[in-house]
């Protein structure tokens, strides 16, 4: 990418951050490959203790936040278009949008956890370990699996609020707005975890 | 990218994308209620798949973008299938 060398005098390789950007993405899903693996292994011998735990599940915030991660990744992809054809306020919007959802879905998570917390489902927590092997082992990997998810989400929240200041001190613009670009492949990632979590844990019974 | 002929989606393309997702998150949790025992498991991970396959391709740009990128997420996703693979060979013959 010499080209952009002489262009813009200040050294910028757009095609390298993105490379870099899916191989970051690659090592991610094998980290979460490998926790649906013991997911898969464990269900597959604990079949009705993961059955009866996938009806504890609250099934109407699963779909509620589905909606709203897929929604916000709609409106990410936007503001990546906006930029490219300089319209730095549809972006500005539809980031400011996409940072909104990302907050939203992390206040239903509260709640989620919250009420299975208060009736004492939580990894050592009374209420789970009354019941069997198989249903403790649900709920461990439902709190670390949704849990890293969550951290993710937190992430993504930083990463939108810094490149939303960018954008608007115009560092961020129709002709350089790879920080933008990789900002929504990484939450796009999140967003194809959780589709795959929504259906494992709240869905299948 | 920024510098080079980089293809910009239209809004629309994007509403059209995300109408397609919601779509198939209906049929998912439809489909659930309908109790068809170990069937759901199969159909529910086939429609997850299908997702995840419209996010990477419109939304993720591959389609649109170097072919090395696509190359690349297929061959990860054979490694995750293989490793899934060879480890329930090993526990299904315990």
């Amino acid at each position: 990418m010499e080209k952009n060398a002489e262009h813009t005098h200040v050294h910028r390789d757009d095609e390298g951050d993105k490379l870099g950007m899916w191989l970051f993405i690659f090592t991610e899903l094998l980290l979460f490959g490998m926790l649906f693996l013991i997911y898969a292994v464990y269900r597959y011998r604990n079949p009705v203790a993961f059955q009866l735990g996938g009806e504890e599940v609250d099934v109407f915030i699963g779909t509620l936040n589905t909606v709203l991660l897929l929604v916000s990744s709609a409106t990410v992809a936007m503001s990546i278009s906006a930029i490219q054809k300089g319209l730095k306020k549809h972006a500005l919007v539809f980031l400011g949008i996409t940072l909104l959802i990302a907050l939203v879905f992390l206040v239903n998570k509260y709640f989620e956890w919250g009420a299975k917390i208060e009736y004492g489902f939580y990894p050592g927590g009374e209420a789970l370990l009354e019941l069997g092997h198989g249903t403790i082992l649900f709920f461990g990997l439902y709190y670390v699996m949704t849990g890293i998810h969550a951290l993710h989400i937190l992430i993504g929240i930083g990463l939108f609020i810094y490149v939303f200041q960018q954008i608007r001190a115009d560092k961020i613009h129709s002709t350089d707005y790879i920080w933008l670009e990789n900002t929504g492949l990484y939450w796009h990632l999140v967003d194809i975890i959780w589709i795959f979590l929504f259906p494992l844990f709240y869905l299948i019974h | 990218m920024s510098q080079e002929k980089s293809h910009i989606s239209s809004y629309q393309s994007h509403v059209f994308v995300l109408l397609a997702l919601l779509a198939l998150t209906a049929i998912s949790v439809a489909v659930t209620t309908l109790e068809l025992g170990r069937l759901d498991t199969l159909v529910a991970m086939l429609i997850a798949a299908t997702k995840a396959a419209i996010v990477l391709v419109w939304f993720m740009h591959l389609k649109f973008d170097n072919k090395l990128y696509a190359i690349f997420t297929v061959l990860v996703l054979v490694v995750f299938l293989l490793v899934l693979y060879v480890t329930f060979f090993d526990y299904s013959y315990r």
